[in-house]
């Protein structure tokens, strides 16, 4: 294995005012690759995936120490937070395109960016459109308001706008958990896609989904990592009791 | 048994009843208003009335143009919404988004009392402390269109925060956080992401501060200084339609009594046009 | 394996010059948008702080014994008299228009079938008389109850204007009100076999009282500040009113004569003191009772 480390989570412990929500986390994600955080609800892994973009810092009483490194470089300290964000896109559970045009939606980042030019934006606009895989469904109604859309749309839409802004790590938190099983497949078929050329961390309440999409899983349990390994091998072996139990559905 | 049957259907009448007042009320006052308005403006002239540019109810024969009181108010309005809404704006961004929650405590009772001040108090405050201000400013009267869109835009400024406010607080925090997910600084996901979601609440709020603003009476006579020509500068002094009325009515009869009910009249219409208005964004607000 | 440890180093180095100043036109954007914002809470809070304060420490001063004697001359310029009438003018006003309002807010909540084209036509006029400027009021009362009624510029007409301006005040703070009390109570009354007025009446207003309540004295405030409505309805007389049908001036038309003959600007300051701290203590009770209701 020559995979090179995207992130190395480093004893990271996490807690909302006196509970403890992630206790005690050691994980390295690999390079261009997907690893699916898999577990009950409540478990923490939404909370881990918030953690590695700081989406948490806006959690009020949220604290946390250890160490995230992104290419060996803290995130908790002296990086930008905006800069990381940038780094890393995010897709949430529920589709959420801003209540503008479908261009605008998908200019927001690079404008946020910096970048003004109209020819550059468009030239953005449509790539990001094209590896969402959304183009063609989209390229004549770009000035139309992206509300408009129906939801499996909509979060491809959302996709294309995290790639937008070139991001190195897309983290995706439940991503088709309010789709319908067509749009589900369109979005999982572009994951596959996606993981050529970035990182890709989703959280997935859907076992088959995990199965299907991923290459490495972590399973959490009560905010721990019970168990971190090549998803294949995850499912057919699993070391840990709980493990398997929560595979086989004894549990969650 | 009987008894309380009978008790319990009078009460629901009674109830339905005090509930048509409101209808009866707004029924009473258009007809009274109508009534007692429109026949002045037919003997003067509609257009005359309207349009015309004298008021001068002493002179033989006397003149009724209340053009530069409807223009002396849209001014007055429309400098207290460049003054009031921006500042009320970014005053509910700051509520909203940008205020700890303790501070929030403190400061939301104070916008309820700005609303509650009586507007006498303003008027009287821009008497005393705006008006010597403003004669600072060469070629300034003191009493003049500036310092009534001052004095109005600070007044509206209650009404346009609390309802920007409460309609930034409607919008889903998806919004925001997606915003900042892609990067976006704090500031840059309230205003390009959160704020043109609220857009029709804001623009609501802008409406109802420009009917409050049409329809002030006391603090704008104390210090528009009420000179019924048509303005020349912002400088210079400016009568409103409101002002019109209280000003002349305590002694007006005959035709320039009833010409001053019609001067409220078209205000009325001023004032039904902005409610009407002000509805259907509000309604347009809550789909979204 | 040993060509990623090796261009470990080199990645570090690339993304440390990453983390400096992000993009410049984000942060100087941010840094205006923001002094904006912090500017224009600064300037919104500083004049209404100023505002009070500057009257309060002008108009202090004057608050004489003079002021409040019972007599009104135009020496002494006393406003005892109209706060005995503002203090008349709101119980009056308030008598007419609690009971109209609570019972249409009732009605709205309690009773009205939902789809009531009657009840849609309601709400458009509680709004449309809420949005109405209080000098067509004034203009209003001036011609149906002072002209049509021929009850003259009296207490009465006064204050029946006044309790038409405040009455969408109240019946939206009683809905609120009426709206947040729990079904689980009106079921629990029903099912005791009460009936619907005994349920509306024992239970629900009951628990409608704080929200209710402060609707009222939010009406309080606006009736003793209101200047326009009154002039031409209350008219201006300096003396006590003698009944019903006598006119009589509240402490803000008080406060306008006094201010608009600009012969007594103390005394003016002084009035707007004691105006000032009227509705200042009708907002703070008004705020506690929320607070207290926000509480529970």
């Amino acid at each position: 294995m020559s995979m090179h480390t995207k992130y190395k989570i480093q004893d990271l412990n996490l807690h909302y005012g006196t509970f403890h929500a992630l206790k005690n986390i050691n994980l390295e994600l690999p390079e261009k690759e997907i690893t699916a955080f898999i577990g009950p609800s409540g478990c923490g892994k939404s909370t881990l995936l918030k953690t590695l973009n700081r989406m948490n810092d806006l959690v009020e009483g949220c604290s946390i120490d250890g160490t995230v490194l992104l290419d060996g470089e803290d995130i908790f300290d002296r990086m930008d937070v905006n800069v990381l964000r940038r780094r890393v896109g995010m897709v949430f559970q529920k589709p959420n395109p801003f209540p503008m045009s479908i261009y605008d939606n998908i200019a927001f980042g690079p404008r946020t960016h910096g970048i003004r030019k109209k020819a550059k934006l468009d030239e953005i606009v449509e790539k990001s459109l094209r590896d969402a895989a959304i183009w063609d469904e989209v390229k004549d109604r770009l000035d139309k308001s992206a509300l408009g859309m129906s939801g499996g749309q909509q979060q491809r839409l959302c996709i294309a706008r995290a790639l937008a802004i070139q991001p190195e790590v897309l983290l995706m938190d439940e991503p088709t958990s309010a789709l319908d099983p067509i749009s589900t497949m369109k979005v999982e078929d572009l994951v596959q896609e996606l993981k050529r050329e970035y990182t890709i961390v989703m959280v997935t309440h859907n076992m088959q989904q995990a199965t299907r999409v991923s290459d490495k899983t972590a399973f959490f349990l009560l905010g721990e990592v019970v168990e971190f390994n090549e998803t294949a091998e995850l499912f057919s072996m699993p070391k840990d009791q709980r493990t398997e139990n929560y595979i086989t559905g004894r549990f969650g | 048994m009987k008894r309380q049957k009978i008790l319990e259907t009078g009460m629901s009448w009674l109830f339905a009843l005090c509930a048509c007042m409101s209808i009866v009320a707004v029924v009473l006052i258009c007809v009274f208003l109508f009534a007692n308005g429109v026949p002045a403006m037919k003997e003067i002239g509609f257009i005359k009335f309207l349009l015309g540019t004298d008021w001068a109810p002493k002179n033989q024969p006397a003149s009724y143009g209340i053009l530069p009181m409807i223009i002396g108010s849209l001014c007055v309005t429309i400098g207290a919404v460049v003054i009031g809404v921006p500042i009320g704006l970014l005053t509910a961004v700051f509520l909203s988004r940008f205020c700890p929650k303790k501070l929030h405590s403190v400061l939301e009772p104070l916008v309820q009392l700005m609303a509650g001040i009586p507007s006498i108090i303003y008027g009287f405050f821009g008497l005393v402390v705006m008006v010597p201000l403003a004669r600072m400013i060469p070629g300034c009267t003191g009493v003049s269109m500036l310092t009534a869109s001052v004095l109005l835009g600070i007044m509206i400024l209650p009404t346009i925060i609390n309802l920007s406010e409460s309609a930034l607080n409607a919008v889903p925090d998806s919004y925001y956080e997606g915003a900042l997910a892609l990067g976006a600084t704090h500031e840059r996901s309230v205003f390009f992401a959160v704020l043109p979601a609220a857009k029709s609440g804001i623009l609501a709020a802008a409406v109802l501060g420009i009917g409050r603003a049409i329809g002030e009476t006391m603090a704008v006579i104390m210090v528009a200084g009420n000179q019924a020509r048509i303005p020349t500068s912002m400088l210079k002094g400016i009568r409103t339609m409101t002002a019109n009325i209280v000003l002349e009515m305590g002694y007006a009869t005959g035709l320039h009594r009833q010409a001053l009910i019609a001067t409220g009249v078209v205000l009325f219409v001023f004032i039904l046009i902005i409610n009407l208005t002000f509805s259907i964004l509000k309604k347009r607000g809550e789909k979204v | 394996m040993s060509s990623r440890t090796m261009a470990l180093p080199k990645q570090r180095i690339r993304t440390g010059r990453r983390s400096n100043p992000p993009e410049p036109t984000q942060g100087i954007q941010s840094l205006v948008l923001r002094v904006l914002v912090y500017g224009a809470a600064i300037c919104t809070f500083a004049v209404l702080l100023f505002l009070i304060g500057y009257i309060l420490i002008r108009g202090i001063p004057y608050l004489t014994p003079d002021l409040f004697s019972l007599e009104y001359t135009s020496e002494n310029c006393s406003m005892l008299p109209s706060i005995i009438t503002t203090v008349e003018m709101t119980l009056l006003s308030l008598v007419i228009a609690i009971p109209v309002s609570v019972f249409t807010a009732v009605y709205l909540v309690e009773y009205a079938k939902k789809g009531n084209k009657l009840v849609g036509l309601m709400r458009l006029t509680t709004e449309t008389l809420s949005g109405i400027p209080s000098i067509v009021y004034g203009l209003f009362g001036m011609l149906f109850f002072v002209t049509q009624l021929h009850w003259k510029l009296s207490l009465l007409s006064g204050s029946l204007t006044l309790s038409i301006m405040v009455l969408p005040l109240i019946m939206r703070s009683t809905e609120e009100a009426l709206l947040a009390v729990p079904d689980l109570y009106r079921e629990a009354s029903f099912g005791l076999g009460a009936g619907r007025l005994r349920t509306v009446f024992r239970i629900v207003l009951p628990s409608a009282m704080p929200g209710i309540l402060a609707g009222i004295i939010l009406a309080v405030g606006r009736i003793v500040g209101e200047t326009a409505a009154l002039i031409y309805t209350a008219g201006t007389a300096t003396e006590l009113p003698s009944g019903l049908f006598s006119s009589g001036r509240t402490l803000a038309v008080h406060m306008y004569c006094l201010s608009s003959e600009g012969l007594h600007t103390d005394q003016a300051y002084a009035t707007a003191v004691v105006l000032l701290l009227i509705v200042l203590a009708m907002n703070t009770i008004s705020a506690l009772i929320a607070r207290k209701l926000t509480k529970n």
